[in-house]
């Protein structure tokens, strides 16, 4: 955290000449004793994409954004400003804006001492700048090869797209606490995606990774395996069938299926939504939620994982938070607003999207913990289903609790064996009964590879999933196929 | 517009030309042999209550430029939020270097000088709004009181949000290109939760307008949320079948969406489209007409010239059912060997022209089937025209609704729900850059219990 702390008073406060003394002059005009939390969010983002398509990489971008986001939250309003110059009047200004709906009249506020936090939290990634960590031209020829894995595969593989990008991102969040935290996260996500072709008929693949890394993470045995994994999915839908049309029995691969974790269960125990009463999760802690096989937690410590961060953007260190235990739902998740609105402690689930959104409880990593069975045990319990290994996106109504993910590799089973490829399903279940219909657990939990990004509120961060196989007995399967 | 906002906005401009131009300047140095710009500048603030009480207030400042630089045919591009000369000289340096190391394609370029829009035109977008933040507060909270004094059993709230912004935007490239607009855009939503046998549901409503005379009564948004939300009590699964969807409005926009997805050239020269080498060929039912007006004062995606300073126009894309014209840029069309059709950026206030029956007949039309409010997901296959979506709606048989539905979804594939189109409705929603009015498909697979 030192390092961190370092690197983010260069890049953030020195070029304009502030200091422990400047921020706390700024709290003066932000806080006062009707204000119950306050902060400055200082941020500078450094992004880079290549991208690849017929073979050549022809297109490159670079991007710097840098602000300053502003805070007063006051019980349950919250006023907020931000400004893009990281100058003492631009902030003065933001502060007043901010405090402004949170503050009373005559109510004054007085400088607070700020003092930079620098105990020993161990960083779970390096703070080296991503994007020079590779020279240029290996970053070409890293996209290069690639693309010729992809297409040695199969002469159907028409085309190849594929992308590398990189995010240097340092943070540093003052607080009316007192506390000054930085933060620097370098993340990086390498991306294929192949068209197939056979007799007219064309289909896509997709597959990539990455995380918390410099861009050396891309050996080529990881980077060639994307390639290879996309196109062995455009292979298999080039035979796939309509999907089946109904309610069935529905086996999900392990790792990036997970998904359903995320949007079925993680949204709906997101703080904000079960402080308002919004969600269909509300006032559910204690209750069986869940089969009790299954145990989901919430963990943005892991090492180097697209969805972790030290910190989160309210300077709370992440933790790992049990959100179902053996099928009983046990806790929220919960930025510094929300937990102290509910009476409870933070979990270090505060992020948002930039210096320019406010924060709000967000997931980090979400994933199910392994269970018994053999994931072949699982698939040969079942007469007839669907299995399914791979997902585009999803969505949730927080209020219902219906939620939807789509499939983009799945199979039918018949007789306990996996058997014909299907296409286009989609499928759609209700949180808060969805885990009770998990009859199997698998013994093969995996985090997914690090592609996912959430949305909420038109924010979106990066995040990871991850499950073993499981079984659900009961679910909706909306393909075409009545 | 008072004299003092028209001021501001053109001292603004004269500014952010000033800044294209140094950024012109700079490739120039730097020794591409073309360049292009975008330079914008936008603020506005958005004020919530909730449950009666303010929730956020949120003050927005924004700015951008993006720069991109040809050497030859090798281009790359860059970024910043930082205005200052020695933030823009680092930015285009970026941009530079990146077409170092990019691949020359013949493609690449400004957009042919011919095509170039010429004539300025006041499509009257810029109408700030003289409403303070205590006002707009005030305006939030009548229309969620509105809302849930309406029903005991609305008992919970989102929160009623009001919102305005205006931005100013230039772009300026080195064939001599140099164009500005000014627009603003104002709105009032609301969604409300209701709660009937334990089960909660949530809807909402909104009104959005560039003039802020045009909004809806705050009071009217809020009633719109509130009958959003309580027809919803009670929803449950249906059985699953086959049978004819009418999209509501709001959702109908969606299955526009698509087509505009598929017709655009990045999709058809990467052959990554269901509607592939279609031109000229039916590809909806016979009666469906699908234009581009860009020009329209006041509407939401209005632009005399497009995201490379080509002209805009008038068009049709669908005629009779037929296409008649993809959505393309200099860049797509010169991959496919053609033109750019103005359309850097995507098609501007795509309109499907309206029948002559409104909601309720369309309902008798639907018969026995499925009324669509709300899609969740994307379950939608570009490549394949696959399509398999969430949904919530209501069971509908003899034209009379029967009772709500959700976790449910619709699927069917894309190219065969065009030609499905039964009807388009008169009751046009125009808040947003697709217009239309509710779509009657005449059978889709519904998956439910």
């Amino acid at each position: 955290m030192t390092q961190a702390l370092e690197l983010a008073r260069q890049t953030l406060l020195s070029p304009s000449g502030l200091g422990e003394s400047e921020i706390a002059r700024l709290f003066g005009h932000l806080a006062g004793p009707s204000v119950d939390y306050a902060d400055l969010y200082f941020e500078y983002t450094r992004q880079e994409t290549w991208s690849l398509e017929e073979g050549r990489v022809k297109n490159g971008s670079h991007s710097i954004e840098q602000g300053v986001g502003v805070r007063a939250v006051s019980g349950e309003k919250t006023g907020f400003a931000y400004s893009d110059e990281i100058v003492l009047p631009a902030l003065t200004q933001a502060a007043e804006a901010a405090r402004a709906i949170a503050r009373q009249g005559a109510d004054q506020g007085q400088p607070i001492a700020i003092h930079a936090v620098r105990h020993e939290i161990p960083a779970l990634y390096g703070a080296a700048d991503p994007l020079a960590s590779i020279p240029d031209a290996d970053k070409i020829s890293l996209l290069e090869r690639v693309e010729q894995e992809a297409r040695r595969q199969d002469p159907r593989i028409k085309e190849v797209l594929a992308s590398l990008a990189a995010v240097h991102d340092v943070v540093l969040v003052a607080r009316n606490d007192g506390q000054m935290v930085a933060d620097v996260r370098p993340l990086v996500r390498l991306n294929v995606t192949v068209i197939a072709e056979q007799r007219g008929r064309r289909e896509q693949g997709s597959a990539g990774g990455g995380g918390r890394y410099g861009f050396d993470y891309f050996v080529d045995e990881l980077a060639l395996g994307f390639a290879r994994e996309a196109a062995r999915q455009a292979l298999v839908n080039l035979d796939a069938d309509d999907a089946p049309a109904g309610t069935m029995t529905v086996v999900l691969g392990p790792g990036w299926p997970g998904i359903l974790l995320h949007e079925a269960i993680g949204h709906g125990l997101e703080g904000d939504f079960n402080r308002k009463g919004t969600s269909a999760f509300s006032g559910r802690i204690g209750e069986r939620v869940a089969s009790e096989q299954c145990t989901v937690v919430d963990d943005g410590t892991l090492p180097n994982r697209r969805g972790s961060l030290t910190v989160d953007d309210e300077g709370t260190p992440t933790q790992n938070t049990v959100l179902i235990e053996n099928g009983v739902l046990r806790t929220y998740l919960q930025d510094t607003m929300n937990a102290r609105l509910m009476g409870v402690p933070p979990t270090g689930n505060g992020r948002r999207e930039s210096f320019a959104h406010l924060p709000m409880p967000r997931m980090t990593n979400t994933y199910m913990h392994a269970g018994e069975y053999d994931p072949g045990e699982i698939i040969a319990s079942v007469d007839r289903g669907l299995y399914a290994v791979n997902f585009g996106g999803g969505q949730v109504d927080i209020t219902s609790g219906k939620f939807v993910f789509s499939a983009s590799e799945a199979y039918l089973i018949e007789n306990g064996s996996v058997t014909r490829p299907v296409r286009g399903a989609t499928l759609i279940g209700n949180g808060p009964d969805v885990l009770t219909r998990v009859s199997m657990v698998g013994n093969d939990m995996e985090l997914d590879t690090g592609v996912g990004t959430c949305g909420k509120e038109g924010q979106l961060v990066p995040v990871g999933v991850g499950q073993p196989t499981l079984r659900l007995n009961g679910i909706t399967v909306g393909g075409v196929q009545v | 517009m008072t004299q003092t906002a028209q001021h501001e906005a053109d001292w603004d401009m004269q500014r952010l030309h000033d800044l294209a131009q140094q950024v012109l300047e700079e490739a120039r140095r730097g020794g591409a042999t073309a360049a292009e710009v975008a330079v914008n500048r936008s603020h506005g603030y958005s004020a919530t209550v909730r449950m009666g009480e303010v929730e956020t207030v949120e003050h927005n400042r924004d700015k951008n430029l993006v720069v991109s630089v040809y050497f030859g045919n090798q281009t790359g591009s860059a970024s910043s939020s930082d205005f200052a000369a020695a933030a823009v000289a680092d930015t285009v340096r970026a941009a530079c270097s990146i077409a170092k190391y990019t691949a020359a394609d013949r493609c690449a370029g400004l957009a042919d000088p011919a095509r170039l829009a010429r004539e300025p035109m006041d499509l009257d977008l810029y109408h700030p709004w003289s409403i303070d933040v205590a006002a707009a507060i005030e305006l939030a909270r009548a229309c969620e009181g509105a809302a849930l004094d309406s029903d005991p059993r609305l008992v919970n709230s989102e929160g009623a949000t009001v919102a305005s912004h205006s931005g100013t935007e230039v772009y300026a490239n080195s064939s001599g290109f140099a164009g500005d607009s000014a627009g603003t855009r104002h709105s009032i939503s609301c969604a409300v939760v209701g709660e009937q046998d334990g089960a909660m549901q949530r809807d909402y409503w909104y009104s959005a307008a560039r003039d802020p005379h045009e909004l809806e009564d705050a009071a009217l948004v809020g009633a719109a949320a509130a009958k959003r939300t309580l027809r919803r009590l009670g929803a449950r699964k249906m059985p699953t079948r086959q049978c004819p969807v009418l999209y509501e409005a709001p959702v109908a926009a969606s299955l526009l969406s698509h087509f505009t997805a598929a017709v655009r050239g990045s999709s058809l020269y990467r052959k990554a489209s269901f509607l592939l080498d279609r031109l000229q060929q039916p590809i909806f039912s016979e009666g469906v007409r699908i234009y581009e007006q860009p020009h329209l004062p006041k509407a939401v995606g209005s632009a005399w010239f497009d995201n490379e300073g080509v002209a805009t126009r008038d068009r049709d894309l669908v005629t009779q059912g037929v296409l008649q014209s993809y959505v393309l840029d200099t860049y797509s069309g010169c991959k496919l060997g053609m033109e750019s059709t103005g359309n850097a950026g995507g098609a501007r206030n795509l309109t499907i022209e309206p029948g002559p029956l409104g909601l309720a007949e369309l309902l008798r039309e639907l018969g026995t089937g499925l009324l669509v409010t709300e899609l969740i997901g994307s379950g939608v296959n570009l490549v394949t025209g696959d399509y398999s979506r969430g949904a919530v709606g209501f069971w509908v048989e003899n034209g009379e609704i029967q009772y709500p539905v959700e976790e449910i979804t619709v699927a069917g594939n894309l190219p065969r729900m065009f030609q499905d189109i039964a009807a388009v409705g008169n009751d046009l929603d125009t808040r947003r850059n697709i217009r239309t009015g509710s779509i009657l498909l005449n059978n889709l697979t519904v998956a439910g219990s």
